[in-house]
């Protein structure tokens, strides 16, 4: 649904998270944590993010997220620091490069190829809309529907 | 003895079918009456050895045949009956009966309730239906036969996946499967309009009302499925993505737009060789669906059947029907000259934007869900394509969607002026600013639940206003109520799906600002979440049919008062070795309290807790969606196209092609 397109990442909560010490003391901390992790694959599971999953793995990436979150890094440091490790596979969003460049104009490329297909239809259609009614056509039209 | 008749029924509902095919296509094209004659009976053959077949696979699972292979490997004598019976068609082998099983009820009804319909059409409709007949029950004879036999046969069955076990996997399923199964039978239409190169306003109104229960039953389907995962999955997660979700997500939107151009076919004969070409693509994608989840090809959840040779012949069989049909529509369809013309603000130019829009979203959705295949075997590249990238990719596209959503029922016709349709929209547009604005102000800048909350303000006030304005509410309150009672049903069902969509936004935008809390805690301890407090009571051990269960109770209060006591579940299945979590929710409509027992330590448990605001509204508005299709589907219009007695079209030799 178009509808749960436009929501489905919005939120997501820590689903998998199953110790509580594994979170930071510091709230603000841990949401971006969270967010971060969010991003990242779970590489041994199947599409599910690292904050979903359940699996060891997830859960070694869930504690190298908030290590480095915990030791000052901006959100950037630590993405670049796992997408050196792991590679593009890690990221759930893939980054834009020769490989995925399709990809990412994908929405582009379906609605101007739509638009485009559209406006040559009309044009070979050629069928003009009839013209609009003249002032005086439209007088006797009111004139007709105030008979009773 | 009984799986063996089942066999035999499908054996000969493969014959009745191939029979169908071949009288129905030879009988239309020379016109001969008595062949064309032949094909009603035929279909309701297959529809009954189907039936049988599918009856006698249920009764092996309910008596628990061991020497059924499926029975042994997906069932279990302890089961509960309501899963035995549901077991049938949580297998590969099952789903697949059920989906011919579906296919061979279409049939049936377009024999029985198409009765009306000139019998060269109504031949060649069935004659497609039986052709896709044909391949699915040739694909079930010889990969994946339901019926196949173990010997010796084992002391009881492995049991079923426990997360199947659930009144959800009884109308989850069939639910989805009526949807994908129903675009057959548009695409039928549109392969019997190519061959006969006719589409008219009686042609389209024959295709809407099955593209609208299709679409109907597959946001049923959709949402259920979608409302399954959050209660029982235990993550609080409704949509995930997951390609198999995708793949249904995909028909759902080509089916949207078609149901929403089969109705400028009907009303203005225009569109007609893009509705032809949108009724091939809806099944099209329903069969790249069943070929996704049936060949697991992909990662998913869902892949519970993945064997190369299933997955080469619903290949063959995804190209046959989808590469011939859509061979027959380069070849025929200059034939289908357009003959309504329209300006480009109309109403026929907002259904227009509609579809662009829709077709967008899905190619999006498609591309998004077939890169990952696609980079690995063409690039050499693993990459991994989620969730952040549909946000990101579809929000674009779905923002413009929505804001035309509300604009468009006020367009007349031909041709029409932007500025009076928005004029009587101004104070929608305010009072979803508001909400956006209110948003804003209470939970702080965050501008995806702040979007929502003004998307399914505009949408919800956006269809009253439509409503209010056709029955005259505001111009002539005294006599709106017999005009809301004269109002086609169509238009109150177009509002209320409108509605419904606004609904579900709502739902995702209170879901936006859903908070959760992972809590270690000692009997008698306790936690606050967004104004309520969770005490944990104890944890005892429970039995149940087939598993035992640690169950946790949890007494929530508000302020010193008692809301609610929640008992959140683990449970372990013995049989499969698997242990499930079972959320205990309690919803106040306004949220959802969500709590899940997690690990027990150092005498105390884990308890996850997750307030989701508006939860339910998600599954609500779907259901509202489907209720407008639903209604819709009742209206006069089409049911004057459905048989008002037994018509004496089928005696008339026609040759229309």
């Amino acid at each position: 649904m178009a509808l749960l397109l436009l929501a489905g990442g919005w939120t997501a909560p820590a689903w998998a998270l199953s110790d509580p010490a594994e979170q930071l003391p510091d709230a603000a901390q841990e949401q971006r944590a969270r967010v971060i992790g969010r991003e990242l694959r779970c590489l041994v599971c199947q599409n599910q993010s690292i904050e979903d999953s359940d699996a060891d793995l997830a859960r070694d990436l869930r504690r190298i997220v908030r290590e480095q979150v915990a030791a000052g890094r901006s959100d950037e440091q630590v993405m670049a620091f796992l997408h050196d490790r792991y590679g593009d596979f890690v990221l759930l969003r893939p980054p834009f490069t020769a490989g995925t460049a399709l990809l990412w104009a994908t929405p582009v490329l379906a609605l101007g190829g739509g638009a485009l297909l559209v406006l040559g239809l009309r044009r070979r259609r050629a069928a003009p809309v009839p013209a609009a009614l003249t002032a005086a056509e439209q007088a006797r039209l009111a004139e007709l529907d105030r008979m009773p | 003895m009984i799986p063996e008749l089942g066999h035999f029924a499908l054996g000969l509902a493969l014959a009745l079918a191939l029979a169908m095919s071949g009288f129905g296509l030879v009988g239309a094209h020379r016109g001969e009456a008595r062949l064309m004659g032949l094909v009603p009976p035929l279909a309701l053959g297959v529809t009954l050895a189907v039936v049988a077949s599918f009856l006698c696979l249920v009764a092996s699972f309910v008596v628990n045949d061991t020497t059924v292979s499926a029975v042994v490997a997906n069932s279990h004598s302890a089961k509960p009956m309501l899963y035995k019976i549901s077991g049938t068609w949580g297998n590969h082998e099952g789903s697949m009966l059920l989906w011919v099983l579906i296919l061979a009820l279409c049939c049936g009804a377009v024999a029985g309730f198409g009765r009306t319909l000139p019998s060269a059409l109504q031949s060649r409709v069935l004659a497609v239906l039986g052709l896709v007949a044909v391949g699915f029950l040739a694909f079930i004879l010889a990969t994946s036969d339901p019926f196949s036999r173990v010997w010796p046969p084992p002391m009881d069955g492995n049991g079923l996946n426990p997360i199947l076990q659930d009144p959800g996997l009884a109308f989850h399923p069939p639910l989805l499967y009526l949807g994908y199964v129903g675009f057959a039978v548009t695409f039928a239409f549109a392969v019997a309009a190519l061959i006969e190169g006719r589409v008219d306003a009686a042609w389209g109104r024959w295709v809407r009302p099955w593209a609208l229960a299709a679409w109907s039953f597959l946001t049923l389907g959709i949402g259920l499925g979608s409302w399954w995962a959050y209660y029982e999955l235990g993550w609080g997660g409704y949509w995930f993505w997951d390609p198999v979700e995708n793949a249904s997500l995909l028909p759902w939107l080509a089916g949207c737009a078609l149901l929403h151009s089969a109705i400028v076919v009907e009303k203005r004969e225009a569109l007609k060789t893009w509705t032809v070409f949108l009724a091939l693509l809806a099944f099209a994608l329903s069969l790249l669906g069943t070929f996704l989840v049936r060949s697991g090809v992909l990662n998913s959840v869902h892949a519970f059947a993945s064997d190369p040779a299933r997955g080469v012949f619903i290949l063959g069989l995804l190209m046959l029907y989808v590469g011939g049909g859509f061979a027959l529509f380069a070849w025929r369809a200059q034939a289908m000259a357009p003959t309504g013309v329209f300006a480009p603000v109309s109403r026929e130019g907002a259904l227009v934007l509609n579809n662009l829009l829709l077709c967008s979203v899905a190619a999006v959705v498609l591309v998004g869900t077939l890169y990952p295949m696609f980079a690995d075997l063409v690039l050499g590249q693993k990459i991994s394509v989620g969730p952040p990238f549909f946000n990101t990719a579809t929000l674009p596209l779905a923002v413009p969607l929505i804001g035309a959503m509300a604009v468009g029922p006020f367009l007349p016709w031909k041709r029409a002026r932007l500025w009076p349709a928005l004029q009587k929209l101004w104070w929608v547009a305010l009072v979803a600013l508001a909400a956006a604005l209110l948003c804003l102000a209470l939970e702080g800048v965050r501008v995806g639940p702040a979007l929502g909350f003004f998307a399914a303000a505009w949408l919800i006030l956006g269809a009253k206003a439509d409503f209010a304005q056709r029955i005259g509410l505001f111009s002539r309150p005294r006599a709106a109520f017999g005009r809301a009672l004269a109002l086609p049903r169509a238009a109150w069902g177009g509002a209320m799906a409108h509605g419904g969509l606004g609904v579900t936004i709502l739902g995702l935008a209170g879901m936006g600002l859903a908070v959760d809390r992972l809590a270690l805690l000692h009997p008698g301890e306790s936690v606050d979440l967004a104004g309520y407090e969770y005490r944990l009571d104890g944890v005892v051990d429970a039995q149940g049919a087939n598993f035992a269960a640690r169950r946790a109770t949890v007494e929530v209060t508000r302020h010193g008062r008692a809301v609610v006591t929640l008992h959140p579940e683990k449970r372990s299945f013995p049989l499969a070795r698997m242990t499930t979590s079972e959320a205990a929710i309690h919803t106040t409509w306004l949220e959802d309290l969500y709590v899940v027992l997690g690990e027990e330590r150092e005498g105390g448990v884990v308890l996850r807790i997750h307030d989701n605001p508006l939860a339910p509204w998600i599954w609500l508005g779907a259901g509202i969606m489907a209720l407008g299709g639903g209604l819709s589907l009742s209206d006069r219009r089409t049911r004057v196209a459905a048989p008002a007695a037994k018509a004496p079209a089928l005696k008339n030799p026609a040759v229309r092609a």
